[in-house]
């Protein structure tokens, strides 16, 4: 406390200084935890806390624009974006633990801690005198007034290479999402009439509830005991076995249904019985 | 305010973004261990907008938020394509061209 009050005191301007501490450890700890959170979808809360407090730095380096724009690009549209894309890839798809190259974790901790101490050691040799940009700021009227009058002065022409970058990446995106459809989409009219012809136009089976799972990747059973697939939806059909689907369980069930016993780890249950 | 702390801070963030990208294999993470590098880098700019009294730092950090976001756009349909083919967004499933 004396230290913080020490450091307070030699420093001045004392509100920057609060609010430089409190952002910069909420800003390392939400990194560290973005590095070291085993869920994705928790790294993605780290890092959006990360960035918010780095848009609280801007905003006290005297840069609000830039401050607003990066809690609206960030953490609004770039975070957003993450999260749709892990919500879609899965959010159970963490890490897994194994190292592929011997020794990289190490060695890669190593290069880091190397890139930082050469870092930290050339800023600390380097001797800065601050001019502070509020007077840049009150030439123009304002911060972002400046900053319109350099993009559509000076750096104009860097202004319009952006803009073409950015209809590239919407293209980009457009075409790399896209996925082209081979046959032409069927009319409910055609649907209904392969329904009718195909053999079976009663209902499909509802999904199998046992007594242990009644998710609807389990196949029903049929009056006469054997499983079928027409309950399970299309699209887990293949899949059945990544959704939890219990074929022993299944297997046992049919058993039970034909009047035989159970086998299996429930025998000790239902052999009493 | 001494300006060297938000370069101290810059510097660690990069490094720890950096670590990120070389541990971890989950391609949406690496991909924001790229996005913490370039928020530092951003800070840097910033802060060094200030040192200088200009504003030209700021607003090569606005560009290099414009860049971050189309990057961002473009990797994460690069992600999705290949989970739909592979089924996973790990970085080492993508090694087709390795041999």
């Amino acid at each position: 406390m004396t230290a913080l009050l020490a450091l307070v005191e030699t420093t001045g301007n004392t509100g920057e200084t609060i609010v430089f501490w409190v952002c910069a450890i909420i800003a390392v700890v939400g990194a560290l935890g973005m590095l070291l959170s085993p869920k994705a979808v928790h790294s993605a809360l780290f890092i959006a806390s990360t960035m918010i407090s780095l848009a609280v730095l801007y905003v006290s380096l005297s840069a609000p624009f830039l401050g607003m724009t990066q809690i609206v690009v960030y953490t609004g549209a770039v975070m957003m974006l993450f999260l749709f894309v892990l919500m879609i890839v899965g959010v159970d798809s963490s890490d897994s633990l194994i190292e592929t190259i011997k020794g990289q974790r190490v060695l890669s901790i190593v290069f880091a801690l190397g890139f930082a101490g050469l870092l930290i050691a050339g800023i600390g040799s380097a001797t800065f005198s601050v001019q502070g940009v509020d007077v840049a700021n009150t030439v123009d009227g304002g911060n972002v007034q400046g900053i319109a009058h350099l993009i559509f002065g000076r750096y104009v022409l860097a202004f319009e290479v952006t803009s073409a970058l950015l209809i590239t990446a919407a293209l980009g995106a457009m075409v790399l999402a896209h996925r082209e459809r081979h046959t032409p989409r069927l009319t409910q009219r055609q649907l209904s009439e392969a329904r009718v012809r195909g053999g079976s136009p009663q209902n499909l089976p509802g999904p199998g509830v046992y007594a242990r799972h009644n998710a609807v990747g389990t196949p029903a059973l049929l009056p006469d005991g054997t499983p079928t697939d027409r309950s399970v939806p299309e699209t887990l059909r293949g899949v059945s076995a990544a959704v939890g689907v219990d074929h022993e369980d299944t297997a046992r069930v049919i058993a039970l249904a034909a009047g035989g016993h159970a086998v299996g780890p429930t025998t000790d249950e239902g052999g009493e019985s | 305010m001494n300006p060297s702390n938000y370069l101290y801070l810059s510097a660690i963030l990069f490094s720890i973004g950096a670590l990120g990208v070389l541990v971890r294999r989950n391609a949406i993470v690496v991909f924001m261990c790229v996005e913490l590098m370039l928020n530092a880098s951003n800070l840097a700019f910033v802060s060094f907008s200030r040192i200088h009294g200009t504003l030209d730092g700021q607003v090569i950090a606005f560009f290099v938020m414009v860049v971050a976001a189309s990057e961002v756009v473009v990797g994460l349909a690069i992600i999705m394509t290949i989970f739909r083919t592979r089924r996973s967004a790990s970085v080492d499933e993508a090694n087709l061209l390795k041999y």
